[in-house]
């Protein structure tokens, strides 16, 4: 069970903090896979970043991540090392370069699980049923990673990551480097995962609703570093609340079928910048039902069971 | 593999062509005589003489026959390891005054690389991950790379040569000694050799120094650090991981150095009157011995070349992509 | 071509990074560090010769002589001024650097550009002749045709150095090329119809704009190291003075043995400075339009 209750992590940089997170709360359950999406820039890397490793630039400004009762200590870089591969662990968006592109990759997972203490004998095997699990032969261990396919690259980085079977496994963009075909056997691959309970609890994050509607139990919408609507899926995808989460699932031509394009159509313009981010609801300038109140930030607030929505014509 | 190699060679063969080539040309298509340039120099002062001499060395550039056959009988010179003689030291051949000096530049140049190189490395990687050492000693290096080679070895020569008399300056080893392998002439030899190593070590150490440094902190900043960052793998191996693809482009840069290097070479023997290639170099412009000049070329092409060679074995040896791709196991 | 939205979206966001470039650059310290004593240096070559003699070379003081308020930076053994031949030789550097520099620089971009962007045999006929001069050892060749000049003045010397020193820019460039080919908006730009050469300034050539600046910098340094070379071996300009040509004759006459360092000193420390800072200079560039090095 995750909690995440008003994270904020901003981005330092010379001209003033970039707000990415600006207070974010959200729980995952176990045995749920979450989708997180957004248009690009909204803040969906930052969070899973901040889940688990912050970057040189990025300050943990407040808010707490608890883990099955632990609360993690995400702005201590060396005491979060313990919690990391073992209890949390990412398949990053940059997954078709995330392994050293000199080493075999079986040498690379063998110094990796070492480097923690863990003896390799007592992975191995598990290491290739995994592979199995995938559908990857066992001989990719003897390869370097520019031998293998995108799909294999991703993969393979998939069972390295969920090797020690983290209680929460963050996945950024797993598909979006893939052609179509390849898209629907890694996501499915990412849901056998948690099916055969290898992970607990999972967020899958994409700028794709469509790709997430196929595995997802519940669909997170962030937009300018704040959660715009949570909700199971089907909710989200009949009855959305959201004036942006509509206009991302009116987007989708037909639902369950890929949608190719990155931008939304029917809302022109772009989401506001975040240094520091504009008073009132941050989809304001884009909202075609806008109106006075909206010059507060509306809260994100429960309407129904399960069913969070920032907007005061929602609630 | 072979087809890596294959182009590597092709490149090789056509490059000596064409120095080769720019060789034979240069003398012919320049402006001026160098005939006549050579024969002043001689300082005949008889007209019987200076005849005599012109006709001499127009006959040594080949220039009674059709440009064609001078072209194929230059080569037809050179692959008997015929380079004509030397007008400075007339009459030996020219190949065997070069061989006789290419010993003492190799021994300058093969140590001044690999250790500056290696040296280079080991700091640069360890600056990258020192700030504070980073912005003291990277203008050091900085100022190293800038620094003309005959200057440092000038200065080197002058302040622990001449004033501080800590080593001698000028010539190889001591004109009162013999070639031979005793305590004696050995302990001189190195003397001599010292301080025109340590300039070309230090100059060329502030470039790997540089480059290590850069690469390193490009490669800590790649993804596959970040993620064995994100699975909480300890610095140590990210850093060895970092190190070891840092220093791919650190040997094919030494490839591209090795002419700079030799430059630099030529210049430092000039300053201790060290009697290598770069002394022949200094001699043979001051008496337009050209045809001494032209076969220092050569060599300095052909060892280039041959370094190169050397150096794309020891990458594929290194780089297991380049084995990955060519070897066929997919 | 006014209502062409994308052309002014372009041109606002060109704006813009040259406005936040010009930002960073100005809080650089190595940046302007570099810069200033490079312009200093620039200076002295610029305005020196004015306030010293116009013949460096003459006989105007006593041989040998230390520094003193007469002669600043001292005389040689025949008694010429070291200063004057300085600022001299500095000017010689700042002509052969930038010539080379800016020869080299449009040959390397021409050849890299040509091929990357033609590709196919034109490609392969050009990698391979860039291939050649990159393993010639420069220094050698240059030797070679130095020696058979018999009159040898700089721009000759910073035209056979630029002729020399493109090939690794030509590479660069060609990869360089190859990446942006594949971007988008060259694509939408040949959609359009636009023609080659509108491409190239339109669009390729911003991107690279800074790269290239970068580019020079290196290629500066570089021949200016290459033409002290030439002249202390002796293949020098055979007439004028350059720095390099001063450390030759302070070689050839024995300064070093007379303990004259005034004589020696000089010249290579403003190579040095010169090289040196831009290199520095080159440092804090990078890190102006490259935002990752840029420290937080
Ligand atoms: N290194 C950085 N420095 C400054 N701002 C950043 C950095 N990385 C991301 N940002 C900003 O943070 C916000 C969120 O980015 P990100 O989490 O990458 O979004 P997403 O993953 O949803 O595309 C964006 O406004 C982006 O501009
Ligand atoms: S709060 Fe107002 S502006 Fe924001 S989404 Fe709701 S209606 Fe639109
Ligand atoms: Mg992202």
């Amino acid at each position: 069970m995750l909690h995440v209750d008003d994270l904020r992590v901003h981005y330092r940089t010379l001209r003033g903090d970039v707000r990415a997170l600006d207070g974010v709360s959200f729980s995952v359950a176990d045995r749920e896979i979450m989708g997180l999406v957004g248009e690009s820039g909204s803040g969906k890397t930052t969070l899973g970043k901040s889940l688990i490793r912050l970057d040189g630039r990025m300050r943990h400004v407040g808010g707490t991540v608890t883990l099955d009762g632990t609360e993690l200590p995400i702005g201590d870089d060396g005491r979060m090392n313990a919690f990391r591969f073992n209890d949390v662990s990412i398949v990053p968006q940059y997954a078709m370069s995330a392994m050293n592109p000199t080493r075999r990759i079986g040498t690379m997972i063998r110094e990796l699980v070492t480097s923690r203490g863990i003896r390799f004998d007592t992975v191995r095997s598990e290491l290739d049923r995994r592979l199995d699990l995938v559908g990857l032969d066992r001989e990719v261990l003897d390869r370097y990673p520019i031998e293998l396919s995108g799909g294999m690259k991703q993969r393979m980085v998939m069972v390295i990551s969920t090797l020690l079977n983290p209680k929460l496994l963050v996945a950024d963009e797993v598909t979006s480097a893939l052609d179509v075909s390849t898209q629907r056997a890694v996501a499915l691959a990412l849901a056998g995962f948690r099916d055969r309970d290898l992970v607990h609890a999972m967020i899958v994050i994409t700028h794709d609703v469509s790709l997430v509607y196929q595995i997802a139990d519940t669909i997170l919408v962030m937009y300018a570093g704040k959660l715009a609507e949570k909700a199971p899926t089907d909710v989200i995808v009949e009855r959305p609340l959201h004036p942006y989460t509509r206009a991302l699932i009116a987007a989708l031509p037909e639902v369950g079928v890929q949608y190719a394009g990155k931008r939304l159509t029917g809302i022109p313009g772009g989401p506001p910048s975040l240094r520091p981010p504009p008073p009132g609801c941050r989809f304001r300038d884009r909202c075609p039902v806008a109106f006075d109140r909206c010059a507060e930030q509306p809260p994100f607030v429960e309407v129904e069971p399960g069913h969070s929505v920032a907007c005061w014509r929602a609630s | 593999m072979g087809r890596y190699f294959g182009r590597k060679l092709a490149i090789y063969a056509l490059t000596f062509f064409v120095a080769v080539t720019i060789n034979w040309l240069i003398p012919r298509f320049m402006p001026g005589d160098p005939v006549s340039r050579m024969v002043a120099r001689a300082g005949m002062q008889t007209p019987e003489g200076v005849a005599a001499m012109r006709e001499y060395y127009s006959s040594l550039f080949g220039f009674d026959v059709p440009v064609w056959q001078q072209y194929l009988n230059f080569w037809g010179g050179l692959l008997t390891g015929d380079l004509g003689v030397s007008l400075w030291a007339f009459p030996q051949p020219v190949s065997s005054i070069i061989v006789a000096a290419v010993p003492y530049t190799l021994g300058l140049l093969i140590p001044a690389i690999l250790l500056s190189w290696w040296a280079g490395n080991k700091f640069g990687a360890y600056a990258a991950r020192k700030k504070v050492l980073d912005n003291t000693v990277l203008p050091i290096w900085y100022v190293l790379t800038a620094t003309p080679y005959m200057w440092l070895a000038i200065l080197l020569a002058w302040a622990l040569g001449k004033v501080a008399g800590l080593f001698p300056v000028g010539r190889t080893f001591s004109a009162s000694l013999r070639p031979e392998w005793s305590w004696v002439f050995v302990t001189d030899l190195v003397s001599h050799w010292f301080l025109p190593f340590l300039s070309l070590f230090l100059v060329a150490f502030g470039g790997w120094a540089i480059g290590m440094r850069n690469m390193v902190i490009y490669e800590l900043e790649s993804d596959y650090a970040h993620y064995l960052g994100a699975l909480g793998a300890p610095g140590k191996l990210v850093r060895r991981y970092a190190f070891r693809n840092a220093m791919l482009p650190q040997i094919t840069g030494l490839a591209l150095q090795l002419g700079v290097i030799v430059g630099g070479a030529v210049v430092t023997e000039i300053v201790f009157d060290y009697r290598g290639l770069g002394y022949l170099v200094l001699e043979a412009i001051k008496s337009s011995d050209f045809f001494l000049l032209q076969g220092i070329f050569l060599f300095i092409v052909i060892g280039v070349l041959v370094a190169n060679f050397i150096i794309d074995v020891v990458y594929v040896l290194v780089d297991p992509r380049t084995r990955a791709g060519m070897g066929g196991g997919a | 071509m006014s209502d062409d939205p994308s052309a002014t979206k372009d041109a606002f966001t060109a704006s813009g990074t040259g406005r936040e470039a010009l930002f960073f650059a100005r809080r650089n310290r190595k940046l302007v560090g570099g810069g200033v004593v490079v312009l200093v240096f620039l200076l002295v070559a610029l305005t020196g010769p004015w306030f010293t003699t116009d013949d460096p070379l003459a006989y105007v003081g006593p041989p040998g002589a230390g520094p003193s308020g007469e002669f600043w930076f001292g005389t040689t053994t025949f008694g010429q001024d070291v200063l004057a031949q300085f600022v001299h030789g500095l000017r010689a550097t700042f002509f052969v650097g930038t010539v080379a520099a800016l020869i080299a620089g449009v040959l390397g971009m021409v050849v890299g550009f040509t091929a990357g962007y033609r590709g196919g045999l034109v490609d392969e006929v050009l990698t391979m002749i860039t291939n050649v001069v990159l393993v010639l050892p420069v220094l050698a060749v240059l030797m070679i045709i130095a020696a058979y000049l018999e009159v040898r003045n700089i721009e000759v010397q910073a035209l056979i150095i630029g002729l020399f020193s493109w090939p690794w820019v030509a590479r660069a460039v060609r990869a360089q090329t190859l990446s942006l080919r594949a971007r988008e908006f060259v694509d939408l730009a040949r959609l359009s119809g636009a023609p080659v050469r509108r491409i190239v300034f339109r669009e390729i050539a911003p991107n690279m704009a800074s790269y290239l600046f970068m580019v020079f910098i290196l290629l500066f340094g570089g021949s200016v190291l290459f033409a002290a070379t030439l002249d202390f071996i002796g293949l020098g300009p055979t007439d004028g003075v350059s720095l390099g040509l001063m450390l030759n004759h302070a070689k050839q006459w024995s300064a070093m043995d007379l303990g004259m360092w005034w004589w020696f000193v000089p010249p290579g420390l403003g190579i040095t400075s010169v090289v040196g800072a831009l290199y520095i200079m080159n440092v804090g560039l990078d890190e102006v339009f490259n935002p990752k090095l840029r420290e937080t």
